[in-house]
């Protein structure tokens, strides 16, 4: 499938492709699914409604990758997308999913992304976002709805890279015994975007465990908000993490909170927020860079 | 070489003004060990900073090979040759010790050659490589790497503020052996086993230089200092 410049330009900042990988894909675009490819152990079906796909990640599924790619790119078009997980017990499998929109007006894409994981099984779900375009309405709105079975492993890695005007990103998770989920959030804001993240973590089974971190970015006039909360209903543990930069007049709201249901929950959070300290500066200015290289390299660097 | 022209440092402190260094003149001899001492807040570290820019005096001149570099930025100074190790490592999350390495020696190395740097100082180097220079380091582990930074930019002037705090024996009979024979190296040190090993001495007391001499000279009748006997 021959792909024009937009969207290549948009699958290699989510994606780092430049056109449609091999094995498992689904690649949707302007509201419409152009590419379903299935793979043995990775079976990808439209929704009759049309409404997004179902992804069944077979059990005979080890270390496959599959690759589920929006573009939006028409002029002032908001997809609304259901896509379905359902990954079987002992299933070990890399998820590459997020969206890009490029607009010179408004355009935007709700993902509402459902997750069954069986037990013993490896999800890594790397989830990017991304705009581009002159337009002040670029909008986009991840849900994350997971349940993490018996002895499974998440590990999720969301981006939000830049551009987007306005983002609210809700992600919810119930993990039953000896799951666990690791939770690692970066983004990065600037004119006046606003960006909103809402994790809620459920540790229901005992020995279930949940590792939150986020590193954000805050420039120019935009603004962020960080909210995160881990129920302990058993033994468990739990942490989250909230790191920001703040840089001219952004502002960044944090709101890590823990919540312990049992007396054999071990919960705890941290947060910072802060401008770049001066000294860091100077310590790369003693080693030859410039101000703004130093600062630059900090930002690079912080949300690596 | 560096020369200090009539240099004063004034800060003020809740309306008043404290004179940090007074009028201060010096020559930094070239291919030389110049150790500066000094008890506690007579200015040495500030003396330094001044040097590489870190901090701006109130009034006097720095000259480096006779070029007046008083207006200099930080990063000007190190790109004419003037490095400088913190007496106090700063950290950073999300860089690595890798990443430092070819930021102060302006290419990407090799993991190979960056562990060279790091084998400098007495550092096991494909253990710390890739580790992020952040606070999960012993505070020993930091200045370590540190003192490998300023040694990998290989300037002409090296500074070290105090580079044996933190540090075990080991790692600091190391550094003095890593001097080379054809740079300048302005160290701040307590210590008389350093100052003993210095070709010159400064002894700086309440923001003024009492001595400036050879080693010998200096140790001979040192007054001022709070030197400590490094325990073999």
């Amino acid at each position: 499938m021959k792909l024009d410049k937009i969207s290549q330009n948009l699958l290699e900042k989510i994606a780092k492709i430049h056109e449609i990988p091999n094995g498992a894909v689904s690649f949707r675009r302007n509201g419409k699914g152009e590419i379903v490819r299935s793979t043995p152990s990775i079976e990808i079906v439209r929704k009759e409604d049309g409404s997004g796909i179902n992804i069944f990640v077979h059990s005979s599924c080890k270390n496959e990758s599959c690759h589920i790619p929006v573009v939006v790119s028409e002029e002032d078009f908001f997809d609304l997308v259901y896509n379905d997980f359902y990954i079987e017990d002992g299933a070990s499998v890399t998820i590459v999913a997020g969206c890009g929109v490029h607009s010179n007006g408004s355009g935007g894409h709700d993902g509402i992304h459902t997750f069954h994981i069986g037990k013993n099984a490896v999800v890594n779900y790397i989830e990017n976002h991304i705009a581009i375009g002159n337009g002040s309405h670029k909008v986009l709105n991840p849900t994350t709805n997971i349940t993490i079975g018996e002895n499974s492993v998440m590990n999720m890695e969301t981006n939000q890279l830049g551009g987007v005007d306005y983002s609210n990103r809700i992600t919810k998770a119930t993990l039953k015994e000896n799951a666990t989920i690791n939770i690692t959030e970066k983004i990065l804001t600037n004119k006046f975007n606003v960006a909103k993240t809402d994790f809620k973590v459920h540790l229901i089974g005992k020995n279930s465990k949940c590792n939150i971190v986020s590193r954000s970015v805050a420039r120019d006039e935009s603004e962020q908000v960080f909210k995160s909360t881990i129920i302990g209903k058993n033994e468990c543990f739990g942490h989250v993490e909230c790191d920001g930069i703040v840089l001219d007049r952004a502002q960044i709201s944090s709101v890590p909170r823990v919540d312990a249901k049992s007396n054999l929950a071990s919960l705890s959070h941290e947060a910072a927020i802060g401008k770049i300290a001066s000294e860091q500066i100077i310590k790369l200015m003693t080693l030859g860079l410039s101000e703004k290289e130093a600062e630059n390299k900090i930002i690079e660097c912080f949300l690596k | 070489m560096i020369e200090l022209n009539n240099i004063t440092y004034i800060v003020e402190d809740k309306g008043n003004k404290k004179v940090i260094l007074d009028n201060i003149s010096i020559k930094f001899e070239d291919n030389c060990v110049t150790a500066i001492t000094g008890q506690n807040g007579s200015g040495k570290s500030t003396l330094t900073k001044i040097i590489i820019g870190i901090i701006r005096p109130t009034s006097g001149q720095i000259l480096y090979n006779g070029t007046d570099i008083t207006n200099y930025s930080i990063d000007e100074r190190v790109k004419l040759g003037i490095n400088y190790a913190f007496q106090q490592p700063i950290t950073f999350k999300g860089l690595t010790i890798k990443e430092l390495i070819d930021i102060a020696t302006k290419q990407e190395n090799s993991i190979p050659k960056a562990c060279e740097y790091l084998s400098r100082v007495g550092i096991c180097a494909k253990d710390y490589i890739n580790r992020d220079f952040d606070k999960t380091l012993s505070g020993g582990e930091q200045k370590r790497v540190e003192l490998a930074l300023a040694l990998a930019q290989n300037g002409n002037t090296v500074i070290f503020d105090e580079p044996e705090a933190g540090i075990d024996i080991w790692s600091f009979d190391r550094l003095n052996k890593i001097f080379e024979k054809n740079k300048s190296y302005i160290v701040v040190s307590h210590q008389t086993k350093f100052l003993s090993s210095a070709d010159k001495i400064v002894v700086m007391q309440n923001g003024k230089i009492v001595q400036y001499d050879d080693a010998k000279t200096v140790l001979k009748n040192l007054k001022h200092t709070t030197c400590k006997k490094v325990e073999e």
